[in-house]
């Protein structure tokens, strides 16, 4: 029993980051903006967060700064593809770049220094039910935040004006636009949202998951993240299931290796980039919900008459 | 319902001097509008006269370069469109400004700038749709309404506002005739209640059963401003244009050529789930015809298009029992294949699917041509360089035959004209000599000058002895043009009858999917609905 | 401050040729700005990256060698993008290239003969290819995000290679590194000059710069790739297949990506070791763009981005400077590159404050 609770703590602290990246890049996709940069802006995140937590010895701190470096790191995004309408696809690769660069000049002086974790945050009697306890109510902060944030966003696109206003602009720029809505304005705040996403996942990275500074430690989760949202079909509540669908693949692996099987490492570790490969051709054969859920105005540049 | 005028006599809404640049272009030049209370105001002119560009700055959507407006004699400024809203103006947009993902309701709320409850707004809009006769279902997903049903969730959202002036892009167009005449019952009555109507169209019977007055632009200017019942249609028009149009002319005779084009019982799968399911499609046209199919768009037009020039690709998507070219089965033929038995293809979008927006005239000749003129124009080798000068020449040579005005030598299409790069595009086509030509809207969005040219061409063509058909939604094209008319609606295609014997009423009545030729029981069902 | 975009009504030719300098020089004024934020002399650090490296003779050659898997590279990556598809993995594809390419010195060791070479090349090519039709078949029939396929393929690819060379190929007598015995004579692609390191992959890489420019302007699939990649529905009305060629596409930047891949592993290395995995197949995502996806102009943004590899080296050593800034010196480098490709399509109007002075401005 023991055993499983605590391979279950893990599977979330797996998914943790790549709900919380996927939940701002859904965000930013429903605006109809294609964001590729997620690994870059979540590397900043990482790198920022562990940082300023060595230095301050605060990880609270430290995921504060993490969402706000990582948010105005996006903002050279949005000024690129909003304000001067550059192709959002290569974009997104030039801020993937960046960042991986950027992080790893940052993070030079950090490597294999002690990390400081962000420890676990019991919510008093409720952590002390059984079985379930500890797994839902003794986490981190970032893990309540996550929840917070996946049914936030949910309330925000479905319930909410603004969100119904995101989502128009996101279906279709002209027609937002005829009605008086500020289609870049609203594009900006989305672009925004998804970089603090990004950079609070980084913080989880490097605070909670691993807490140490390793260069290239997102090793692709930004851009597992944005198969999430497809996979998803850009509904916030099948994030949920993705992301703990991948976290447990992680975690499985590791556990695979533990037990000695005779699979080799390598094989064991491309499990989760394939399982992402066979997760998009499963959701892409279904061409009616794609097409249906795809907002329609995604990846594609708006400029206003004036 | 509508609150009371501060002063009566004053105007409604006055537009002085509004000039408007875009880059060098002077889209409105000291255009000035008066709209009185009460009042249903036509606003003519051609594509590309400044029309849009006007009411976009009514509305907000657009800032004047200089000029300014007055509302019920008080300066207005119209910073934004919720401005515009708040002032009392609303807007039914010709594209619409619909969202295609989201519900009528959604769509509606949109439209309001103020935080009212989403259930309010399905409340009130419920009310407006009855009160008006405009039947809506608010959880109804946009994208699954037909061209009609979006235009009233349009003017619903507009009268939800309670506006004083309402102001109407091309709203006809896209409507059957019974659909117009319903639209109009609510104009009336919007005139009835006070409230102005800002009516802009290019049709002008139309124009002068709604309107009292007429603001004429042309080229950014305003040429006239008339009473539009003083005037005939052909005086109107000629002010519109600016001179008078060639007549398009077709001699009176019976062609009886041989069969260039036969389908036989096509069926084609929606290839996606926005488009149109092709059901028992029959369709035949000889040499020597003109043959139209009318009806909305949207109706699955695009769909036989592809069809029928093979571009949908020869998947198991289509079936039919007989698909011929010139006496050839092309069923399992590819588009280059189907030139090459003589068939040229005219699509309905101009940019980016006849021609490749940011390619020179010259190298978008090669689109459509480097199968069929493979001879002249790629050899045997496919190296196609040392051939840009024959390429060249003919781009000249289609510019010339069709009088297509261009700012340089070779231009790229996106800087065309939306009437000279649909000339260039039916030039292109022509220029080959085709035994069958298909063509989808020829004359949308053109000038009155460039439709008439078209036209004449596709009618030469005929009567030079191909086979022609033109599918279009302007019923005044068809009846211009057409030898035989055939109906498309929901993916179905209504028997061709000789143009002689068909009447508006009877494409309408077909149009909106009940069979014209039975009359009786569809005729009354619909009037009923 | 208002920045507005104005629609060009053709693009401007001028721009298109002067933009990628346009960009490279607004990459050294930001070079300089970071170089003082670090403490460092601007002008030395901009001379050590920039100039000093094609002064010195085996910088140079350093270079070359540098640039010939950038160059091979980015061709491919030119031709996919221009024919609309995002072949993010290119990393992968060199990566097999260079494995299945490595296969005959590897397993056949004893076989020593003048087919050897041209053999390991053509399989590099293939294994490449192949590997890059996986995203591009996926697209092509499952309408697969090729994107998210290709790089996850990257990640797979990088275990693969690791898990061979530290498993079954690696070298008994290598003292336990990771990596495959030194191949030999006959495996090895020839230095292009005796006491050089640069290898005849450089002219590989110069004739396929000139068969694809070649291709891409005078033929008619050069035509076709064009059309696609502008409009997928104008190219279907040409009776072009978009499918076909995505996985044309993929098949092709693949293949050159994994010849890209068996020119380093048999010229520069000598055997399949765990340091194959350089980054090149996404540096050479930004030689594509800075060479404006035309294949002659990829040489020349091969060399500048091989500079800024030993500008960086050069830098580490000279003036303590963390090599990761060359790095962030490419990642700038694309973004200038992207802002500047605007001008050609727009003209940027900035104004003072509100939308009253660009309306004044507007009239004037």
């Amino acid at each position: 029993m023991e055993v499983w609770i605590s391979i279950l703590i893990s599977v979330c602290a797996a998914a943790t980051p790549l709900l919380i990246a996927a939940t701002g890049e859904l965000v930013v996709e429903r605006s109809g903006v294609l964001n590729l940069g997620v690994e870059g802006m979540m590397i900043i995140g990482a790198v920022t967060a562990f940082s300023t937590a060595q230095v301050t010895g605060n990880p609270y701190l430290g995921a504060l700064v993490a969402i706000i470096v990582a948010s105005a790191f996006s903002l050279i995004f949005a000024f690129m593809t909003l304000t001067l309408v550059t192709n959002q696809v290569a974009t997104g690769l030039a801020l993937t770049i960046l960042g991986l660069g950027l992080s790893g000049m940052i993070g030079q002086g950090f490597v294999g220094a002690p990390g400081i974790k962000m420890e676990a945050l019991s919510i008093p009697l409720l952590s002390d039910l059984p079985v379930i306890g500890t797994l839902l109510f003794g986490q981190d902060l970032i893990f309540y935040a996550s929840w917070a944030l996946v049914f936030g966003v949910w309330w925000f696109l479905f319930k909410s004006k603004t969100g119904l206003k995101l989502r128009s602009v996101g279906d279709n720029h002209a027609s937002a636009h005829a009605l008086g809505l500020n289609v870049i304005g609203i594009r900006y705040c989305a672009v925004l949202f998804g970089g603090a996403c990004a950079g609070l996942a980084g913080a989880h990275l490097s605070l909670v998951y691993v807490p140490q500074w390793v260069e290239g430690m997102t090793a692709g989760r930004g851009w597992i993240a944005l198969a999430l949202v497809v996979f998803a079909s850009w509904r916030p509540g099948r994030l949920l299931i993705g992301a703990y669908l991948f976290g447990a693949v992680t975690i499985g692996q590791f556990h695979v290796q533990a037990q000695g099987l005779q699979i080799p490492a390598q094989f064991l570790a491309s499990l989760p980039y394939l399982a992402t490969i066979i997760v998009l051709v499963l959701i892409a054969r279904n061409r009616r919900l794609t097409m249906i859920n795809t907002p329609a105005s995604l990846g594609k540049s708006f400029v206003p008459d004036r | 319902m509508p609150g009371e005028p501060s002063s009566p006599q004053a105007p409604l809404v006055e537009a002085i001097g509004i000039t408007k640049l875009f880059g060098d272009l002077r889209a409105n030049d000291s255009v000035d509008l008066t709209v009185q209370q009460g009042e249903i105001h036509a606003l003519l002119g051609e594509n590309g006269a400044g029309k849009s560009t006007l009411v976009k700055i009514l509305f907000g959507s657009l800032q004047p370069t200089s000029g300014s407006l007055r509302w019920l004699g008080k300066s207005l400024h119209v910073a934004s469109p919720s401005e515009a809203r708040e002032t009392g103006i609303g807007m039914v947009f010709q594209h619409f400004s619909l969202f295609d993902a989201l519900t009528v309701a959604d769509n509606i709320a949109l439209g309001f700038d103020s935080d009212v409850s989403l259930s309010e707004v399905a409340q009130t809009a419920r009310q407006v749709s009855l009160d008006y006769g405009l039947p809506l279902d608010p959880s109804a997903v946009v994208g699954d309404l037909s061209v009609g049903e979006r235009q009233r969730i349009e003017i619903v959202r507009c009268l939800m506002q309670n506006p004083q002036l309402v102001i109407l892009d091309e709203p006809t167009s896209v409507l059957t005739p019974q659909e117009a005449d319903r639209l109009f019952e609510v104009l009336f009555r919007l005139r009835d209640e006070g409230r102005s109507v800002l009516y802009i169209s290019h049709r002008l019977e139309e124009v002068r059963r709604l309107c009292t007055a007429a603001t004429i632009m042309r080229h950014g200017k305003v040429v006239d401003v008339c009473d539009p019942r003083d005037s005939s249609p052909a005086e109107l028009a000629a002010r519109m244009v600016g001179g008078d149009i060639a007549d398009v002319t077709r001699a009176e005779r019976e062609q009886n050529g041989p069969v260039i084009l036969e389908a036989r019982n096509l069926f084609a799968e929606a290839a996606t789930p926005f488009s149109v399911r092709l059901s028992n499609i029959n369709l035949q046209v000889q040499a020597g015809e003109v043959v139209a199919i009318a009806g909305i768009s949207g109706n699955g037009q695009g769909e036989l298009f592809a069809a029928l020039s093979g571009e949908a690709g020869v998947t198991g998507a289509i079936t039919c029992d007989t698909l011929r070219i010139a006496d050839q089965n092309v069923a399992s033929l590819d588009i280059s294949n189907r030139r090459k038995l003589g068939a040229a293809f005219v699509p309905e979008e101009r940019l980016g699917h006849a021609t490749v927006p940011q390619m020179e005239l010259s190298e978008n000749v090669l689109l459509s041509r480097h199968a069929s003129d493979q001879d002249t124009l790629t050899s045997a080798a496919p190296i196609r360089r040392k051939f840009t000068s024959e390429l060249s020449l003919i781009a000249k040579r289609v510019c010339d035959a069709m009088d297509v005005r261009k700012g340089t030598a070779d231009p790229v299409a996106a800087s065309l004209s939306g009437g000279n790069l649909q000339k260039y595009v039916v030039g292109r086509e022509l220029d080959r000599a085709p035994k069958l030509l298909v063509v989808n809207q020829p004359t949308w969005g053109v000038d009155a000058g460039a439709a008439a040219q078209i036209r004449q061409d596709l009618i030469n063509l005929a009567e030079a002895g191909a086979a022609v058909l033109v599918i279009s939604q302007d019923l005044d094209e068809i009846f211009q043009i057409a030898t035989k008319i055939a109906v498309m609606s929901d993916g179905k295609l209504s028997e061709a009858v000789p143009a002689k014997l068909m009447t508006r009423e009877r494409i309408g009545l077909l149009m909106s999917g009940s069979d014209g030729a039975d009359g009786g029981d569809a005729v009354t069902g619909t009037r009923a609905a | 401050m208002k920045v507005q975009l104005i629609k060009r009504s053709q693009p401007s030719n001028w721009l298109a040729l002067t933009s990628p300098f346009m960009a490279l020089v607004l990459t050294m004024v930001a070079g300089a700005i970071m170089f003082a934020l670090l403490g460092k002399n601007p002008a030395t650090g901009l001379y050590t990256y920039f100039i000093q490296p094609l002064l010195d003779p085996w910088s140079r050659d350093q270079i070359l060698v540098k640039a010939t898997p950038l160059i091979l590279i980015a061709i491919g990556l030119a031709i996919c993008f221009r024919s609309g598809n995002w072949n993010i993995g290119a990393e992968g594809q060199y990566l097999i290239g260079g494995m299945v390419g490595a296969t005959i010195p590897v397993l056949f060791n004893t076989w020593d003969t003048a087919l050897v070479l041209p053999l390991m090349l053509i399989m590099g090519i293939a294994g490449g290819a192949l590997y890059g039709a996986i995203p591009g078949l996926l697209k092509a029939k499952f309408n697969t995000n090729e994107i998210l396929t290709s790089l996850m393929l990257v990640y797979v690819a990088q275990q693969f290679v690791d898990w061979l060379v530290r498993g079954p190929w690696r070298d008994p007598d290598g003292f336990g590194f990771p990596g495959t015995k030194s191949f030999n004579e006959s495996a090895v692609l020839p230095a292009l000059f005796a006491t050089w390191d640069a290898h005849y992959g450089a002219v590989l890489a110069v004739v396929a710069a000139v068969i694809a420019w070649f291709v891409l302007s005078k033929t008619l699939k050069g035509f076709e790739i064009s059309v696609l990649g502008q409009s997928e529905r104008a190219g279907r009305f040409a009776g072009f297949s978009p499918a076909a060629m995505t996985v044309f596409a993929f098949c092709v930047s693949g293949g050159l990506a994994g010849l890209a891949g068996i020119a380093e592993v048999s010229g520069s290395v000598e055997k399949l070791d765990d340091k194959l995995s350089l980054g090149y197949g996404f540096s050479a995502i930004i030689v594509a763009f800075l060479g404006r996806l035309n294949p002659l102009g990829i040489i020349a943004a091969g060399i500048v981005l091989a500079l800024t590899y030993i500008g960086g080296e050069a830098a580490q050593i000279s003036m303590g400077l963390s090599d990761r800034a060359a790095r962030v010196f490419q990642g700038l480098l694309l973004f200038f590159v992207l802002a500047c490709d605007t001008l050609i399509h727009y003209r940027i109007q900035i104004t003072g404050g509100s939308a009253s002075a660009a309306r004044k401005e507007g009239a004037g």
